[in-house]
């Protein structure tokens, strides 16, 4: 690594967050400002994005290749108070918390206390979707069955595809003109609004070009001050880039990552969406300039290399939005789920992967840092070097890259009625989200607890935490006479519930389209120019609105646990179980040791627990699949935690498979910690047994230890694991190769284990940085050790 | 129906021949090796184990099924009257915490063969099959004879992990249709050989020659046991052996390691090999060497 990269890397990797309140102040001043009160949604948000990118301070560090900062340094991080504005009391939780935290000066509280708090209090989208719920959404949300993910940031999730380095932006202006001359104001009653949305976004494409404009004159500026020659001449070489793009299609590869980079900053900008923003499959989008540079001698490999080892850093001096309560409990992460696609197929369905591939990849193993994240797309067509390429990074231990099923994920695609080509150039997101590039509106709505629908079931529709009735009577468990009622009065609950989300996810969905349009995003993501019609409001050319499943393991082991113990068996009665659950299994030890050791758990390929799996995800799918959003797309489900497992069991009481009150539950779709005894083809074959093309993407999480992946053997051996996952439709596979005995010492010493990163739930963290809870519950899943 | 005594069955068993493989332990070795590693497959019998660990304070539950009366409980130990004692399993299968175990259970032929089926897709993707081990498979031949049939039936590759001390109308029976040995050579000596393991070498080593001379594939695997067949005159016969038969290339080492202590003391075994520490990883890389001057291809590890 060069020596301006390890110092870059080092600024990044040792800056601790903090929030800078630049963002909270511009947004507020244009706010109140007569202009933002006399236009349109869309221009109002468009002049808004426009205010920030002329006035947001401009930072160029030293040694820099790729430029540019959402905050005024790298870390800084900003808020969005239009969407959630923080009490005095939220930002002395993110200063003070233990984990993830982010100091706050006295100064930001000041300008919060005197003129952020004041504006936006009850104008928040968040304070909006607290007043717009309903009572039944409100106890739900506030039992843990469901989280909501608009709450805090804007929809997001999305990723881009390759026009941003075919088209300039003043090729979108002028794609943004064709689309006004098309408006039919005889015939078309949305032409008005049509209009003022393109509108919207041909401002929000100038600012993005000024954005730019001010950088090449900041370059310009230090490089007169610049003493050394070398690092002048790259400083006017940043001044002439960034006064070409993104205003017209990058010319070079150097110009590509800067190209991106200002989008990238102009999504996360304009709003705080879920998992930043994504580049995708960048090789893919790379590799023509790639190629052209090396022909033409103006690139080298080494070069290339340096250029994205430079752009790697800027992913990581960007840490999540800061999250509180709810949000920060199911996301408990710096993360911003950036995930770099790597290898898969090419539209025509051909193998995808190119040298530039096996460079990224390189450069993933040596930065080793958290973000950007990184997988690989395994097709059948993918040669095995590639993946035993990945594998080799994936054994020396931070869970980069995650591994990914391309012919699942165009199954999945297909199936939701994407079209072969927008299929094959997709991928997937953030942990594990299926979209179509470029072409997708796609947003996760929020975790649903199946493990505490269960608990409600079992008390008759009142959850024991709190005494409150916030189900349905479903009946007295007690007087089931079948398992088969049982499942029938589950059923019953998760609809109820699932109802309610959906009741609430179509209110939101309002709620930003009507208050806080994207005008910039609109612009990436087609079909919103061609349509008139902006992000947030249907105008990708599909909408698809997710219900993240949690709890998978847990659910189904105890389901399983029921039907053998009391209803196949008859070991005990529904009442003595009732009865050890109330009282968390306190006296009840030979039950739960029976219930631990002696009853059929998922992740063992035994039918009887992955039947009743199969059997969950059926009720799962069925209650949300299908189910219309108001953008002209439908709910689908997936199944992944990021850390919402610990949160969803904190407020979950003891279940019938063992588990006591307040333990996690499992994560993805993985087993219960613990619960898989047979090894890791055992649990392949369990997990496989659920539909993974029915959903929009699934969660997997292995642990080997070290030895078992010491050789080229065991890599190849791990290599034809994976290739039979995937062969029976897996999703996603990622691994943590480290012993327990070295997390338990990094737990007890982590001042000697301060870079030591692992894979939590779809994507990799420092371990030190995991609340004690998590960190126990990756201790705890089961190791595959040297057999 | 031909039945046999099974102790284990491990899936992704990846050192146990090519590919993805499960392996199948027949209970029951005519070899008594100190520094056996599997000391639960030593005897033919089931026996009863009791991990003191996972026993709960207060529980009876195991006292209370035995219909002989052969358990009592001190304390935090179950005693078990080995003479009473049936093996009849009705405790090990109601102790809700398995502190109580049966080791080695009687399968038909189509319960192993369901638990071989099992991982099928990952054979054919790995080329990978199933490894009989043990204890000693040749000592229950009826039974390996029918899996193998089964397994032959079934395009499922089978490998044999044996000590090739069997007689050699076994070894006739079933070498045929085996896919590949993993056959053990440990002390060229047969007056040390019978010191370390019990028997004499000599039906071992004529067996390994059958097998070469008919063409059976062999792979030899030698266990680097400290101070017991890891000097160079051992090695040195090994090879000089192995060059004599014909065929012969792959040897793997394996380094002897402590992990089956806590086993002996589940077992209430004497291990023989108290106070022994592996090989150094030198010493290891130094028998390769030697045998590869020999013009073997070694490997370290199954």
């Amino acid at each position: 690594m060069k020596q301006r990269i390890k110092k870059l890397r080092a600024q990044s990797v040792n800056t601790k967050p903090f929030v800078t309140p630049e963002r909270a102040i511009l947004i507020t001043e244009f706010y109140k400002s007569d202009i933002a009160n006399s236009v349109s949604a869309p221009v109002r948000r468009a002049l808004a994005f426009q205010y920030l990118m002329e006035h947001k301070s401009i930072c160029i560090n030293e040694g820099e290749l790729i430029v540019g900062e959402r905050g005024p340094s790298p870390r800084a991080t900003p808020t969005y108070p239009e969407i959630c504005c923080h009490s005095l009391q939220d930002l002395d939780i993110l200063n003070s918390r233990k984990k993830i935290s982010f100091s706050v000066s006295e100064e930001t509280k000041k300008v919060y206390k005197e003129e952020i708090i004041p504006f936006w209090k009850g104008k928040s989208i968040r304070d909006k979707i607290f007043s717009e719920m309903s009572y039944e959404w409100i106890a739900a949300y506030e039992a843990g069955i469901i989280t909501e993910f608009m709450e805090q940031r804007a929809p997001g999730h999305t990723v881009l595809d390759d026009k941003i380095y075919k088209k300039g932006f003043l090729d979108f202006k002028e794609d943004i003109k064709g689309s006004m001359e098309k408006l039919d104001f005889l015939n078309d009653p949305e032409a008005y609004h049509k209009r003022e949305q393109l509108k919207a976004m041909e401002i929000a494409a100038d600012a993005l070009i000024r954005f730019a404009q001010r950088h090449a004159e900041k370059a310009r500026e230090l490089a007169k001050q610049e003493k050394d020659p070398e690092r002048r001449k790259e400083l006017e070489k940043i001044a002439e880039s960034c006064s070409w793009v993104p205003a017209h299609a990058p010319r070079d590869f150097w110009e590509a990552l800067q190209h991106y980079w200002f989008v990238h900053l102009g999504v996360i900008t304009e709003l705080n969406g879920w998992d930043s923003f994504n580049p995708g499959r960048l090789d893919q989008h790379l590799y023509p300039f790639y190629q052209k540079g090396l022909e033409e001698g103006s690139l080298t490999r080494e070069r290339a290399k340096e250029l994205l080892q430079a752009f790697w850093v800027k992913f990581n001096n960007h840490p999540a939005p800061p999250k509180v309560g709810v949000t920060a409990a199911e996301s408990s992460t710096y993360t911003d789920f950036a995930l770099i696609n790597n290898g898969g197929v090419k539209a025509d369905g051909s193998d995808a992967v190119n040298e530039l591939s096996y460079l990224i990849l390189d450069v993933v193993e040596e930065m080793r840092i958290p973000q950007p994240s990184s997988m690989v797309q395994i097709s059948k067509k993918t040669p095995d070097r590639f993946l035993q390429r990945a594998l080799n990074i994936i054994k020396t231990g931070f869970g980069q890259p995650s591994v990914f099923n391309t012919d699942e994920i165009i199954q999945e695609l297909l199936r939701q009625g994407k079209s072969p080509e927008d299929a094959r150039n997709g991928g997937s997101s953030g942990c594990v989200e299926t979209g179509a590039f470029g072409k997708e509106h796609y947003k996760l709505t929020g975790y649903f607890n199946l493990v505490k629908v269960l608990e409600i079931t079992l008390n008759n529709g009142l959850d024991p935490r709190t005494g409150k009735k916030i189900g349905l009577e479903t009946g007295d468990p007690a007087e089931f006479s079948s398992f088969d009622e049982l499942m029938e009065a589950f059923q019953k609950q998760l609809d109820y519930f699932i109802d309610i989300k959906i009741k609430g996810n179509n209110i939101i969905e309002r709620l930003y389209a009507d208050y806080v349009p994207a005008p910039f995003l609109s612009l990436l993501i087609s079909d919103c120019i061609a349509k008139g019609k902006d992000y947030h409001n249907g105008g990708a050319r599909y909408n698809t609105s997710y219900i993240q499943g949690v709890g998978m393991g847990t659910i189904t082991d105890s389901l399983a646990a029921i039907k053998f113990n009391v209803f196949d068996k008859k070991h005990h009665t529904m009442r003595e179980m009732l009865n050890a659950l109330k009282e968390n299994f306190e006296g009840h030890e030979n039950l739960r040791q029976r219930l631990l050791n002696k009853t059929p758990k998922y992740g063992n390929d035994d039918d009887y627990a992955d039947e009743i799996m199969k059997a969950v995800f059926e009720i799962y799918f069925d209650a949300v699949d299908g189910r219309p959003n108001t953008i002209g797309g439908h709910h689908r489900i997936n199944l992944l935690p990021t850390t919402v497992h610990i949160y969803f069991g904190k407020v979950s009481g003891a279940t019938p498979d063992g588990r006591k009150a307040a333990e996690p539950l499992s994560e993805g779709v993985s087993p219960v910690q613990g619960a898989d005894r047979n090894g890791p083809t055992a649990v392949i074959k369990s997990v496989a047994k659920m539909d993974h093309p029915r959903t929009g993407g699934t969660l997997l999480n292995q642990k080997f230890t070290p030895q078992l992946l010491a050789d080229e053997d065991g890599i190849n051996k791990l290599a034809h694991l994976i290739r039979t996952y995937f062969k029976l439709d897996g999703h996603h596979i990622q691994f943590n190769v480290i012993s327990a005995d070295t997390l338990r010492d990094a737990q007890e010493h982590p001042e000697k284990y301060r870079d030591l990163i692992v894979r939590v739930a779809g994507y990799s963290d420092y371990f030190v940085d995991l609340g004690v809870e998590l960190q126990n519950e990756i201790i705890k899943r089961t190791e595959h050790q040297n057999f | 129906m031909i039945k046999g005594i099974i102790f284990d069955i491990k899936r992704y068993a990846i050192h146990d021949g090519p590919g993805i493989r499960t392996t199948i332990f027949f209970k029951g070795c005519p070899l008594r090796c100190w520094w056996c590693h599997n000391p639960e497959g030593l005897s033919f019998e089931p026996e009863l184990i009791f991990r003191e660990n996972r026993c709960l304070n207060e529980c009876t539950e195991c006292i209370r099924s035995c219909a002989k009366g052969a358990l009592s409980r001190t304390d935090q130990y179950i005693h078990i009257d080995r003479e009473g004692c049936d093996l009849c399993g009705e405790c090990a299968q109601v102790c809700p915490s398995e502190a109580l175990e049966i080791i080695g259970r009687e399968m038909s032929v189509a319960e192993v063969m369901k638990e071989i089926e099992k991982d099928m897709i990952f054979y054919d993707e790995s080329e990978g099959g199933v490894t009989f081990s043990g204890g000693e498979p040749l000592m229950q031949p009826e039974f390996l004879n029918a899996l193998l049939e089964e397994c032959k039936q079934r395009k499922i590759h089978t490998a044999l992990d044996t000590c090739g001390y069997a007689s050699l109308k076994v070894i006739d029976k079933i070498s045929h249709k085996m896919g590949l040995f993993l056959y053990d050579i440990k002390i060229m000596d047969d007056k040390r050989h019978r010191e370390y393991t019990g028997e004499s070498n000599k039906p071992i080593l004529e067996n390994l020659q059958k097998l070469a001379e008919r063409g059976s594939r062999l792979a030899v695997r030698i266990p680097i046991i400290p101070g017991v067949n890891d000097d160079e005159d051992n090695i040195n016969k090994i090879a000089e052996f192995i060059l004599s038969l014909p065929g012969i290339k792959d040897i793997s080492l394996l380094p002897f390691h402590s992990a089956a202590r806590a086993k002996y003391q589940r077992l209430k075994q004497a291990d023989r090999m108290e106070g022994t520490q592996p090989p150094s990883d030198k010493k290891t890389e130094e028998i390769k060497r030697t045998l590869e001057d020999f013009g073997l291809r070694v490997k370290i590890g199954g």
